[in-house]
């Protein structure tokens, strides 16, 4: 909402100072966005007359002008295509400073020609966006006088921001009273007009009641609708808005000052009588803005017999419309229901000042009163004689009594606040206190017939006193337990791991393109926005893989040979909660790391990623199958498994996948389930109990070859079962493929009795029962 | 007598030329081996009388000691020398590289996220949860916005097919956390709830996606004193500022009374918004099946990258989800940064 000081001391009596009205206005919950004062700005600018403009001997389109300057004549060289003999304009003067490029303006020479000062553009003096040629100022504006003071802009403008509970500040008159409530000054009554009616109103509109209960109307004959005077031009203009003609200017006006759409009809162009009703589905309409709206049902709509001509509290038609021929109006004001208007705007995408207005809820008794201010108005501007009111329905009352407990003002506000003092701020705002015993019988006033409850009675009186008077008081409870749950805590802790094996953590968007959704086993209608900002942001991601895909790339692009990324966050198979999984998924990609000079560089491999996936998974031992998903290479991947349960996949990514987002490989990756991720079992604190064995450990060699596609795991594990209590571990050293289809593994066994010292005979039992055991399981032959 | 006294001042002599631990060897061998020099007077001892033997034994061992002795004390300035001269030898350039290992990073909003929960867990609150995919019940209707509330049209929302006849939106705020809560748990409750949240706005200052904490308490006595108290504390502690000023004022939310949005006095003396926050709502605690009658409480949001930004200086929002390595790099944190 915007305003200007000296509008707004129309209504406001107060000798506060600009910073202590912003102040109020900002503590009253009003918060002001923006103040400016133009007047230092603009103050070295005057108005002058080109006396008269010639062309440039030296240049087509420059002209060499002679500017009454109200002192002198100067002699000033314009490039301006609407510079003319007459013209009354905008000069600056050698030494004044240019507001758009802050330069200071000397006496300078244009192709030869001396020029003793600059005519401006609104786009030079920051007073508008375009700069076609200068200013046309008023031919009665005084020569010499200040442009700024002249068109009223050394006034201060105010930009306050309104909270959509607040429709009763969408005019400066609602502001004023506001800020009187504070005591920083006196709301100025207005004046009750009481138009003299010349004429019974010949028009007497059918207004269906559920389509508008409280609808008015006037008919005014005879008027002149021209420009409107400089004064009501000048106001709009300072708010930033277009005169267009003294009766639109009139409606404007009343729609800024008293927060009170109305809409004025060229009287002579309505066919027939008025109808307000709802609108039919499928109705055509052609609005002011010069578009045709195809309205949907249950819209309030204004209808002659031509059809539909206003979309009413949104916009009015163009076939209705007032311009400089129009003598007879037909001037509406009334109340339209606020959840209409708002659907109205949204499914039309219509945004105007009177359905701003009339959604936010504006007071259901400025009606009448306002029909009867703007018509005296358009008597004393545009003359005519005014008929008398048609009224249908009647005013609608919207409030509720509430019942209020003066001890709310501490027990949910948190601060003391005297009965007496809540008492007159109430009353100051306008309430009415009826009934005051141990509860008071409050009545809002009928502008704030959204204050329901108690807790917005408690508002009213803190938001006036000033939040800043209550008190801050510590806040703090003993906690009971850990802000996160084992549970939770997880998924810090597995970031955390992956963090220190050198992967960096991205957050990327929740959702991708349908395209690459469907390569990561997703795209499901059921998860495709339905208004998404681009294609490329429209469908819940079923991986988290593709945007770190599209990370990777982007650092390759930007020259990295090795990237290391993980995300922690959601992917998704349903629209349920269920359907949401938290991932912990990470790419290795190109280099394990770069060039050295105590390493040879390599590639990364599965096996770099496996380490990432054993981080995650610490402590547990998943089984692993060859069913890991389509974006995997079949032979480079596994799925992991607890029973049933998929915990996660990894692997080298599928070579079709990498072509497709245009990344170099080798890329490997890896995806985890974090919440299928079991809990430790244990209940308590307590480690188990560790020996540690005072005898000495035995370990010894063994190299076996075997088919090339027997796991080494499998060897592992049946060295393992000879003795699992003997055994404290197996590393695998040594992996070589020899010959056509097979692979020899070298193990290291290592034996830790916790009884005794082994002997050469056991452990020479221990070593066979190894061998036999591993021919049994894997066909593996010791190698001699 | 004299022989003893000329081999000692000869062997001493002679150690002192030597060079090499080699070279110290064989002369001890040629002292004290079994054909050494000292050996063999040993063994004319035995020619002598028993008396002489005696008074020529004593001397001898004193010889034979002192050159022990000094053949020891060379020893280990030769050895002392010789490792002198190999660690001069092996000298390495430390300036070179360390073998490579660097470390992650963790995301600056992760960081952020640690942190307050840290803060809000040291002041009794605890972390609660809901999906990003919500009905609009929890994201509107239960919040007190009915469909035709102005406040939706402000809230740029995506829409999900709707299942069911219900509307799925993505949440435009964590808010709908507060509902799921109050309707799961009784009160006393005291929840915060980080997390992603979407409004389909893109440009230099709104993402699509975004991070908001939602706060919630809900018992028989909490009140704005407190809700100031909270939040005062919790800014103080996450800013690094104990002195560091906020603002209340007036605000609207439709899911709270009184509302009001909070301001921190900034280094250039300008006051930043950074929150939003109020009473809960009696319509809001009604619709979770809560008495406004017995029970209320506060409840506040703010947006995490805003106060990421804020206290690190980061100027471009739309960088935190570019995955940019230079970025990450620069701004990230390692995971021992954390409290």
């Amino acid at each position: 909402m915007r305003f200007t000081l000296s509008w707004l001391k129309e209504h406001l009596e107060t000798t506060a100072s600009l910073d202590k009205i912003s102040e109020k206005l900002t503590s009253l919950g009003l918060v002001v966005d923006k103040i400016e004062n133009k007047t230092e700005m603009l103050a070295p600018f005057t108005i002058c007359e080109i006396v008269e403009a010639e062309k440039h001997p030296n240049a087509d389109r420059l002209k060499v002008c002679r500017v009454n300057t109200g002192k002198e004549i100067l002699q000033v060289v314009c490039g301006a295509s609407n510079a003319r003999s007459g013209l009354r304009t905008v000069l600056a003067h050698p030494g004044d400073i240019i507001p758009s490029t802050k330069q200071v303006l000397k006496v300078g020479k244009v192709r030869d020609v001396e020029s003793f000062g600059m005519m401006c553009s609104a786009q030079e003096l920051l007073l508008g966006e375009t700069s076609e040629g200068i200013i046309e100022v008023d031919s009665k504006a005084p020569l010499g006088e200040s442009y700024a003071k002249w068109l009223g802009l050394d006034d201060i403008f105010i930009e306050i921001e309104i909270s959509p509970n607040r429709g009763d500040c969408l005019g400066v008159y609602g502001i004023a009273r506001d800020l009187a409530a504070t005591g920083i000054g006196k709301l100025k009554p207005f004046k009750e007009e009481r138009p003299r009616i010349s004429f019974p109103c010949p028009l007497i509109p059918r207004v269906d009641p559920e389509a508008c209960p409280h609808f008015t109307g006037k008919v005014i004959r005879g008027v002149k609708n021209g420009p409107s005077p400089l004064w009501l031009q000048k106001k709009l203009e300072a708010i930033g808005l277009r005169p267009i003609s003294a009766l639109v200017d009139i409606t404007n006006f009343f729609a800024y000052d008293r927060a009170r759409p109305l809409h004025v009809f060229d009287g002579d162009k309505i066919q027939g009588n008025l109808h307000v009703s709802l609108s039919r589905g499928g109705e055509t309409f052609k609005a002011l803005d010069g578009k045709v709206y195809t309205l949907t049902e249950d819209m309030i709509v204004i209808r002659d017999a031509s059809g539909v001509i206003s979309l009413a509290g949104v916009m009015g038609g163009e076939s209705t419309s007032c311009d400089e021929t129009t003598q007879t109006v037909f001037l509406e004001a009334a109340f339209f229901d606020p959840i209409c208007i708002a659907m109205t705007g949204r499914i039309l995408g219509i945004l105007s000042d009177s359905r701003y207005r009339f959604e936010r809820g504006i007071d259901p008794a400025s009606t009448l009163r306002g029909l009867e201010a703007a018509t005296q108005m358009i008597l004393d501007i545009c003359g005519g004689e005014a008929s008398d009111v048609v009224v249908a329905g009647k005013e609608p009352d919207l409030r509720g009594s509430i019942t209020f407990s003066p001890s709310r003002i501490q027990s949910l506000g948190g601060t003391e606040v005297s009965s007496q003092r809540a008492q007159d701020i109430l009353i100051n705002l306008g309430f009415e206190i009826k009934e005051k015993r141990e509860t008071w019988d409050v009545l809002p006033p009928t502008w704030r017939f959204n204050v329901e409850h108690e807790a917005d009675l408690v508002e009213e009186i803190l938001r006036v006193e000033g939040y800043d008077k209550i008190p801050s008081t510590p806040y703090r409870e003993r906690p009971q337990q850990k802000p996160l749950t084992p549970f939770q805590q997880r998924r810090f802790t597995i970031r955390d791991r992956l963090a220190n094996r050198g992967l960096i953590e991205v957050m990327t968007w929740s959702f991708v393109s349908k395209e690459h959704a469907q390569l990561f086993g997703g795209g499901e209608e059921n998860l495709v926005l339905l208004s998404p900002l681009s294609q490329d942001l429209n469908t819940m991601r079923p991986s988290l893989v593709p945007h770190l895909l599209k990370g990777v790339l982007y650092n390759q692009n930007r020259g990295a040979e090795s990237v290391s990324i993980f995300e922690i966050g959601p992917q998704y198979s349903a629209p349920t909660p269920q359907g949401q999984s938290l991932m912990a998924t990470g790419l290795r990609a190109g280099t394990f790391h770069t060039d050295h000079w105590s390493e040879k560089k390599r590639l990364v491999d599965i096996y770099d990623i496996k380490a990432d996936v054993f981080q995650i998974l610490e402590g547990l031992s998943p089984q692993w199958d060859r069913t890991a998903p389509s974006w995997y290479h079949p032979g480079r991947s596994a799925a992991l498994k607890l029973g049933s349960q998929v915990l996660g996949y990894f692997g080298e990514l599928h070579p079709r996948i990498l072509k497709n987002f245009d990344v170099k490989g080798p890329v490997v990756a890896f995806e985890i389930f974090i919440d299928r991720i079991p809990l430790p079992k244990r209940k308590t604190t307590l480690k188990s109990k560790l020996t540690l064995s005072p005898y000495q450990a035995v370990e010894r060699d063994f190299a076996f070859v075997v088919e090339r596609d027997v796991p080494a795991d499998n060897l592992i594990k049946a060295a393992m079962k000879v003795d699992p209590s003997l055994i404290e571990n197996i590393i695998l050293f040594d992996v070589f493929e020899r010959g056509e289809n097979k692979k020899s593994l070298g193990i290291r066994v290592r034996f830790q009795p916790k009884d005794r010292t082994l002997t050469d005979e056991e452990i020479q039992i221990l070593s066979q029962k190894i061998i036999s055991s591993i021919a049994q399981s894997t066909g593996g032959v010791l190698r001699q | 007598m004299d022989k003893m006294g000329e081999l000692k001042s000869q062997v001493l002599t002679e150690l002192e030329q030597v060079a090499t631990l080699q070279e110290l060897e064989d002369l001890r061998v040629q002292t004290l081996g079994k054909k050494g020099r000292v050996t063999l007077l040993m063994k004319e001892l035995a020619k002598k009388t028993p008396e002489e033997r005696k008074v020529m034994g004593v001397e001898l061992n004193a010889l034979k000691e002192a050159l022990i002795t000094a053949l020891e004390v060379r020893k280990n300035q030769l050895e002392e020398e010789s490792l002198t001269i190999r660690l001069g030898s092996e000298t390495l350039d430390v300036s070179l590289p360390p073998r490579p290992f660097v470390p992650g990073k963790i995301h600056p909003l992760s960081h952020v996220m640690d942190q307050a929960i840290y803060i809000f867990g040291q002041m009794g609150f605890v972390v609660g949860e809901g999906p990003d995919i919500e009905e609009d019940f929890y994201n509107f209707t239960a919040l007190n916005i009915p469909p035709e509330h102005p406040a939706r049209q402000e809230q740029d929302t995506f829409y999900l097919p709707p299942m069911e006849e219900q509307p799925l939106v993505l949440r435009t705020h964590t808010s709908p956390v507060q509902i799921r809560t109050m309707l799961k748990e009784k009160p006393p409750l005291r929840i915060i709830a980080p997390g992603r949240v979407y409004r389909s706005e893109y440009d230099a200052t709104h993402t699509p996606m975004f991070h908001q904490i939602e706060g919630l308490v809900v018992d028989k006595q909490t009140h704005m004193g407190h809700l100031k108290g909270c939040l005062e504390e919790f800014c103080r502690l996450f800013f690094e500022d104990p002195d560091l000023k906020l603002r209340f004022r007036p605000g609207y939310f439709p899911f709270t009374e009184p509302s009001a949005e909070v301001d921190i006095m900034w280094k250039n003396g300008a006051w930043l918004e950074i929150l939003g926050c109020g009473m809960v709502h009696p319509n809001v605690l009604r619709n979770c099946n809560i008495d406004p009658e017995i029970y209320q409480g506060f409840a506040f949001g703010m947006g995490l990258e805003r106060i990421a930004m804020l206290k690190y200086g980061i100027e471009d929002l739309r960088l935190f989800f570019e995955s940019d390595l230079r970025w990450l790099t620069h701004y990230g944190f390692a995971t021992e940064a954390r409290e």
